[in-house]
Parts: structure tokens; sequence; C-alpha cells
């Protein structure tokens, strides 16, 4: 038998085990989600060719371990009649990982499914100076850990509030984890503005034993955008929908978690339009392709460069 | 908003010395007591209780009404039973 090419098969998914002659398969997997169909016939292979077992990866991967080198042609055939393909490992684009965001999550602020599938489209396989990873989120609690990847893209709720619909209650003041919104009372000994707001509920708010005598009203609302995090909690609990939120994508660039720890940085504000979003993935790409060195992350790269270059196309890229 | 004030207080529960569930539990029970329209005063802790009650209360389709932070930290609330149906 000719020599075996470890780089090949690694790139197409095969990577080398301690065993010799055994590979443990990468199978491709978008944004964590497979067909039944697809499982069955990963089952059916891991039983015929592996030893019965499979091993999930760290991002959403399924590996079937100890396939060998000399079935490795028919297993892909195999695998290929159900629609699963092997994946890919070394400098190129890997796994595009994503939550399952709104289409079913609760908490989900943007949809991640059809987002992945789309990166995946566009980027999955393409050589890079490095291993290059993209993971989908979909909302604050960043399940999916936005951050590390050395694209994120996290879901956020941009809030509004329609002053006519409030009822100046101070729920959203309650539940805002960053203290980005106040509300603004009528202060008791500041002469007589605003009598109107507060006079009309004094009697109410007398009965409560709790309250105190000089409590007024709130009358206005301030709502400090710079500090919002874009979690979307004043609109989940506004009970008067005064509060109404706009779902968007925040991006991070260059972050990594593996031999080296950085967080992916965020260079722009919250993209609503999904084509926005994939104009500045085609920037970040093409950026770290054009200026990153072999061997280096993508974060590696934009600490050597500086992110002020990247910033400024990204900037355009969703103008 | 004219719902504001009417009725006052009909009931009154606190849930600041209970963990999740039982905080939406003693909650739900509390609202079960009264009619629809009716008030309930709600004592809850800061942390999960105050992120989690009021959208598990806005699902149901009660309405708060006031919220107001206490001296000890906690929360005082008051909630109109169905408000939010109409």
């Amino acid at each position: 038998m000719s020599e075996i090419d470890y780089a090949a098969l690694k790139k197409g998914g095969f990577m080398r085990q301690v065993q010799k002659d055994k590979f443990s398969m990468r199978l491709k997997v978008i944004g964590g989600q497979l067909q039944a169909e697809q499982v069955f016939r990963i089952a059916e292979v891991a039983k015929k060719y592996g030893r019965g077992y499979i091993h999930l990866t760290s991002r959403q991967g399924v590996e079937v371990p100890f396939i060998s080198v000399g079935d490795i042609e028919v297993v892909k055939k195999e695998l290929a009649e159900a629609g699963v393909k092997v994946s890919v490992c070394g400098p190129r684009v890997r796994t595009v990982t994503a939550c399952q965001g709104s289409a079913v999550c609760p908490s989900g602020a943007v949809e991640t499914t059809a987002l992945a599938e789309e990166l995946d489209a566009r980027y999955f396989g393409k050589q890079m100076p490095h291993k290059f990873k993209i993971g989908v989120t979909g909302c604050r609690n960043n399940c999916l850990k936005a951050e590390e990847n050395d694209l994120g893209i996290k879901g956020g709720i941009f809030p509004e509030w329609k002053a006519g619909a409030c009822t100046f209650c101070g729920l959203c003041v309650a539940v805002c984890p960053v203290g980005a919104i106040a509300l603004d009372a009528v202060a008791p000994n500041a002469g007589a503005p605003n009598v109107l707001a507060s006079d009309k509920e004094k009697p109410s708010l007398e009965k409560s034993s709790f309250e105190k005598p000089s409590f007024e009203k709130p009358s206005s609302l301030s709502f400090d955008s710079g500090k919002c995090v874009y979690c979307g909690k004043c609109v989940r609990s506004c009970p008067s929908s005064a509060w109404q939120g706009r779902g968007g994508y925040l991006l991070s660039f260059g972050g990594m978690f593996g031999n080296e720890i950085k967080e992916g940085l965020r260079l722009i504000p919250l993209v609503f339009d999904r084509e926005k979003v994939l104009k500045a993935a085609d920037v970040a790409v093409r950026f770290y392709q054009e200026h990153g060195k072999a061997g280096e992350r993508f974060g590696r790269t934009l600490m050597r460069t500086g992110a002020d270059d990247l910033k400024r196309a990204l900037e355009e890229a969703i103008r | 908003m004219s719902d504001q004030n009417a009725g006052g207080v009909d009931a009154r529960v606190d849930i600041t010395g209970v963990v999740c569930p039982v905080t939406f539990v003693k909650t739900k029970v509390a609202l079960e007591e009264l009619e629809d329209g009716q008030v309930l005063e709600l004592r809850l802790s800061a942390g999960e209780p105050i992120q989690n009650i009021p959208r598990s209360l806005k699902d149901e389709g009660h309405k708060v009404l006031s919220v107001r932070l206490l001296d000890d930290g906690a929360y005082l609330l008051t909630v109109r039973k169905g408000g939010l149906a109409v």
C-alpha cells in the first residue's frame, strides 16, 4: 500500500488517531442540526466500520472514531447516500455552530439556523491562514459563546420606548441589568409642577402599607442607549407594550479559546439587516486572508495590525 | 392610565422567602383567590424573581401596575389579575 497522505486526510475530516491506521472521522454538521435519517446512517456506519460509538465534539460536530484507512472511501459513499458529508480540519473555515434561536427558543432574539446555513454555504472549508471558527448565538444568554469564535454573531434586541403607551410602572427599571433606564419622579418639594400627574394617583398609593409618604408618581423616563446591552428584558416584561424591540446582530471579531484565549472584539454597533451581516462577514474573511500570516489566528492578526483598518472596512460595509 | 389606582390592593403575598419555582406557584395561588380585575400586591426579591416573575405574569395575562424598590432591596409589585386580557 502506498504512503498515507495524512495532511490530505486531515483536510478532508479524517483525524489521525493514536492507533496506527485508524482515523476519527469528523462529519459535517451545520448549526448543531442533523436529520433523523442522517443520525440513523451515522449510527449504522459507526457500528459497521467504527467501534459502535460516536464522539460529540466541543463545537457541535460528530466524529466516528476507529475508521480504518482502507474503509474511508466506502464509508464516505454510504454516508453520502443519506446526505451526510465529512467535515474539514486544518487551516480553513470550520463548522458553523448555532443555537436554535428565535425559531424554537423563547429567549431567542434572532433567527440562527438559516443564518448558519447561509454562512456555511459561503465560507465552509475555505482556505485561511489558520483555523477560522464562526458561531451564531440567538441572544445575550450566549449559549453558543459567540466571542470565542473568530467571527461571532449574537442576537440582540434594540429597545424603543413609546411614551404614549407607558404607564410608568417601573418594571423596566427593575429588570434592566445595566441601569440604562430611569424613571424621573417629580420631586416632592419642588414647587408645584406637574400636580395633575401626581395628585391623581395619591389616594391608592397611600393605602399601601409599604408606601412612603414622599413618593410621587414618575412622569418621565430616560433611556441611555449607550449603556444598553440589547438583552430585551425591558421589551419582554413591559406590561403595556410601551417598549418595542427590534432584533439585530452583534458581531465580534478575532476571538479564540484554545492555546491562547481572547474575547472577540466588538467593532461595530448592532446590525439589523441580515445582508449587512453577510457583508461584514465577507469583509472579515477577506481581511484575514489578506493580512493573516500562515498559522496566525485572526485575533493575533488583529493584535499585530491593529483593528482600525478592519473597523473602517466594516463600517463601510454596513453603511 | 386610569387603571393604575382603581380599587387599591385586594390581597398581599410575600415570596421573598422562597425560591423558583415556588415563587411563581405562590404567586399563582394568590391570584387564584382573586377575581379578574382585582389587585395583588407582591413582595419579591431582586435577581431571578424580579427578572422572571413579571414576565410569567405577562405570559398569563396579568398586568403589572407598579414596581417599587424597597429600602431592604426587595421589590413591591402591584398586579391586576387578568389585566392584559382585553
